[in-house]
């Protein structure tokens, strides 16, 4: 099979549900997963039904995906959860739930994508982190923590893969208008967005334009970098 | 089931020579040293091999195991050592069902 394989996690909706309309655009078969059902179909799309914490259920996608189009050319991690509240008021709760999406779900999706990457000696694995990170956002102690780890993780994991020809970057965006920050207050926003070297909201092709300079095939010298949108 | 998983370590093993171009003596089969002091192995060619290993058991027979895990760290002697002790491992984990069914 030639068409190029792009698995991208949390497509239910904002920069995902965008990412996936982008790559079927590109003649991709594209892949993509979310807690629930989305609202909408398109040719060239798969959607599987997964919480991509679970790892019984994203091993069976996995072996699904293995047996229907036999590779995976490009992961996009970008199934991701935030949480404002003052680190004093957070639940246990919210912190696992943070963990488990952001971390455990990248974790999972990497181990098994790269597992089937490392047959064709090709993949492209691209991360998420926030620029609530290099930031120190105030409100976002867990979030951004989990990002943290996302970008060791990826520095880690682009050295041990690299010898199978898979490469591993992270997109650090900026705020963003999706449901993500909906809850956090407007002057937050515009306090945070000051603090780029752009002063403005980033968009859906702001991040579109970096992730197809990572999985582009000619970035194949490109791996275990983090790159910040809005001058961060 | 033995034969079975034998069979398919050694196929993986005859792949495992072609594509990442090393000579592993097949000739020997059960008796051959994958990891370990005389083990033909480097750390990287184990990973690679368990992993192509994993890949087809899945594809062969529907089961999704992780081989390289706390209890194979913690056993006697590592299952890793001979194309035998790998195999019996594997069996090991079958027959206790410590796998991830998967239709």
């Amino acid at each position: 099979m030639d068409k190029v394989i792009t698995l991208i996690t949390g497509t239910r909706k904002g920069i995902g549900k965008y990412l996936a309309e982008h790559y079927v655009r590109k003649g991709h078969q594209v892949i993509g997963c979310s807690r629930k059902e989305p609202e909408w179909t398109l040719d060239g799309y798969e959607h599987f039904q997964v919480d991509v914490a679970d790892e019984i259920a994203v091993k069976a996608m996995f072996l699904t995906i293995k047996k229907k189009y036999g590779k995976i050319d490009n992961l996009i991690n970008n199934a991701g959860i935030a949480s404002m509240n003052h680190f004093l008021l957070t639940p246990l709760s919210t912190v696992k739930n943070i963990l488990d999406t952001n971390v455990v779900g990248t974790f999972l999706f990497s181990r098994e994508a790269a597992k089937l990457m490392q047959r064709n000696k090709y993949g492209r694995i691209v991360n998420f982190a926030t620029v609530a990170t290099p930031l120190k956002l105030e409100g976002e102690a867990m979030y951004a923590a989990s990002k943290a780890a996302i970008i060791s993780f990826t520095e880690v994991i682009a050295r041990e893969l690299s010898p199978y020809g898979i490469t591993v970057n992270t997109i650090g965006p900026t705020p963003i208008e999706t449901d993500l920050i909906r809850s956090v207050p407007k002057d937050k926003l515009n306090e945070l967005i000051n603090r780029q070297s752009i002063s403005r909201f980033g968009t859906v092709e702001d991040v579109a334009n970096t992730i197809d300079f990572f999985i582009k095939k000619e970035s194949s010298f490109i791996t275990g970098q983090t790159l910040f949108l809005g001058g961060v | 089931m033995r034969d079975r998983i034998l069979n398919i370590v050694l196929n993986t093993l005859n792949d495992f020579n072609e594509t990442y171009e090393k000579d592993i003596p097949l000739e020997l089969g059960e008796e051959i040293p994958l990891y370990g002091k005389k083990g033909i192995l480097d750390s990287l060619g184990l990973v690679s091999l368990i992993v192509m290993i994993e890949q087809a058991i899945e594809d062969e027979l529907d089961i999704s195991l992780i081989l390289a895990d706390e209890k194979a760290m913690s056993q006697k002697t590592s299952p890793f050592l001979t194309v035998s002790s790998l195999v019996n491992y594997i069996s090991l984990l079958i027959k206790e069902e410590n796998k991830l069914w998967i239709k």
